[in-house]
């Protein structure tokens, strides 16, 4: 079983977001990058089913030096190879879905796992994008999978419940938090990553279709009010909220 | 302009951000004169009145006995059959479970930008640019789609369902000619969390963080979820200590919410979580320490003891509610 993992480096979750000068794009400066969260489940997910029924799994990133970083740490997790797809410059999800799918074409993996979306720009777009461009069958926002020969049974988060989904292998998932608990990379590991050889192929060049205009601070004013804890307090709070707010 | 507006309405289900997507599409044809092609599937002619409510004078029925079962690949070729026969200039989903995977597939069909999850729409003299959180919320982007075509969707909750009643509701059904093979990942069954409200569609939150102290206190929160008619959610902590299911996780790796109120109990507010939540009309934090970001962000807040103060809440509460 070959399987592509797709994956992205983003801004740590406790990172406060401050924009650059360029009025469009962060502030790089003191940001650490991780390996995207949703990624690790996806990852994750893709080491398992290599370990049940052998096979390699292959990392993929779009972007430069940095991201080797990024496939280093899927090396360490346990991918068998690297793949950096080299771009420099902004590029859209559109750019990152072509990219991956000239690669998937000429590789014809089993399963392409993504995570469900990245913490960065969270459009949950590129599983989609790659389902139409390989004609594929996708099943996103996965909690579980179930693999028997090439049926596929896999549950997947909706608002309020879960969808049960069967399809059939070649396939494209995108992991959810709950599909699995990551695991974290061994010293020993970590070591061997940095010696393995990441593969690179330039990226086909491609428009970008989306245009970022500018990037603004959300800045909502609060009302503010805080009271102690009297029960005359509790009463006041509840009043607020009915007659001021309207909310109850 | 030709506005292709998809409802997410199957059969007789038909949930509130359809009434979203049916007002913002108002809103763009009142300002452009455009037309507007509102899409469901298989539906329930009767049930598809209520849309008269919201402005929609025109539904295009999707019809295939292939589509009574919800297919991502299904509904995306069948909605792209007839996508081409208008030469859509916007198309418009909701940002709900179905309508991520639906827009960049068709997005994709169109090779058209698209932009997820949009709270906002400026026309700036027929120039369309769209706000989109990012970074779970902690920055907005002001974007321009430069294709012809332009795909958005919408998140659920920010754009307000407007009564804006029609005389007429014209229901033209459209018989897509999709095949078998094009049903390549299809739900067979659906689990309900029964009685359960989700995060995203809730109107009110009641959340609660490490400072409940354990799974079992929890009680307190549904019990003021109960009287409010609210949706339980939570901090990463208490999900990562599997005190609560990962679906109720509010945050930059939960979900991202925006209610009228959202009361966090027992929750400091780290910047992840505050990110997936900050967008929400009134916040009311109650948290032992004064000094706690959460607070910050406040619109109301109880300083003190969330095991003293919950149930009395509980309580007041339910005065009003009668």
């Amino acid at each position: 079983m070959n399987i592509l993992v797709a994956i992205s480096r983003v801004p740590d979750t406790t990172t406060k977001i401050i924009v650059g000068s360029d009025g469009k794009t962060i502030d790089n400066n003191n940001v650490k990058f991780i390996l995207n969260p949703y990624d690790e489940f996806a990852l994750e997910e893709a080491l398992r089913l290599k370990e049940k029924n052998g096979g390699n799994v292959t990392a993929i990133s779009v972007g430069n030096d940095l991201n080797t970083e990024t496939l280093r740490n899927a090396l360490a997790m346990g991918a068998d190879n690297a793949v950096l797809i080299r771009a420099e410059g902004e590029f859209d999800s559109y750019f990152v879905a072509k990219n991956i799918a000239d690669y998937a074409a000429k590789s014809n993996p089993d399963i392409i796992f993504l995570g469900k979306q990245s913490i960065d720009f969270d459009s949950l777009q590129l599983p989609s994008y790659l389902a139409e461009f390989l004609n594929l069958p996708l099943v996103t926002i996965v909690t579980k999978i179930d693999i028997n020969g090439n049926e596929v049974t896999a549950e997947r988060e909706i608002e309020g419940g879960k969808e049960i989904v069967s399809t059939t292998l070649p396939c494209i998932f995108s992991a959810q938090k709950g599909l699995n608990n990551p695991r974290y990379p061994k010293l020993p590991d970590i070591m061997k990553a940095k010696k393995k050889p990441i593969e690179e192929i330039q990226a086909i060049s491609i428009d970008n279709l989306i245009e970022i205009i500018k990037m603004e601070i959300p800045s909502r004013s609060r009302l503010n009010k805080i009271f102690g804890n009297t029960d005359e307090d509790i009463q006041n709070v509840v009043k607020l909220l009915h007659e001021e707010a309207k909310v109850i | 302009m030709n506005i292709i507006a998809y409802l997410d309405f199957n059969k007789n289900e038909l949930k509130k951000v359809a009434f979203e997507v049916a007002t913002l599409a108002n809103q763009i044809k009142s300002q452009t004169n455009a037309n507007i092609f509102a899409i469901g599937i298989n539906v329930d002619t009767e049930k598809a009145n209520e849309l008269k409510d919201y402005g929609i004078e025109k539904l295009i029925n999707i019809k295939s006995d292939l589509l009574d079962k919800y297919s991502s690949d299904a509904i995306a070729n069948s909605l792209f059959q007839f996508a081409q026969s208008i030469n859509p200039d916007l198309l418009i989903f909701p940002a709900n479970s179905h309508g991520l995977e639906l827009a960049p597939r068709i997005a994709a069909k169109f090779n058209a930008g698209y932009v997820s999850d949009v709270i906002d729409l400026i026309d700036d003299n027929g120039n369309l640019y769209f706000k989109k959180p990012v970074y779970a919320g902690k920055s907005i982007i002001t974007t321009q789609i430069k294709s012809s075509v332009k795909v958005i969707s919408i998140r659920p909750n920010v754009f307000t369902a407007k009564k804006n009643p029609t005389n007429s509701l014209d229901i033209q059904n459209f018989e897509s000619n999709i095949s078998i093979n094009e049903v390549k990942a299809k739900v067979i069954d659906i689990n309900k969390n029964i009685g359960k409200l989700d995060v995203k569609e809730a109107d009110i939150i009641v959340s609660g963080g490490r400072g409940m102290k354990a799974a079992e206190h929890f009680n307190l929160i549904e019990e003021l979820a109960s009287v409010l008619g609210a949706a339980t959610g939570a901090s990463r902590a208490v999900v990562d200590d599997g005190w609560r299911p990962h679906s109720e996780q509010v945050g930059q790796t939960g979900k991202t919410v925006s209610p009228t109120l959202y009361i966090a109990c027992g929750i400091s507010g780290a910047i992840q979580h505050l990110a997936g939540m900050s967008t929400s009309k009134y916040i009311f934090a109650i948290n032992k320490d004064k000094d706690a970001p959460i607070f910050k962000v406040a619109d109301y807040g109880l300083v003190g003891d969330v095991f003293d103060i919950l149930p009395k809440l509980t309580e007041e509460i339910k005065k009003i509610k009668g």
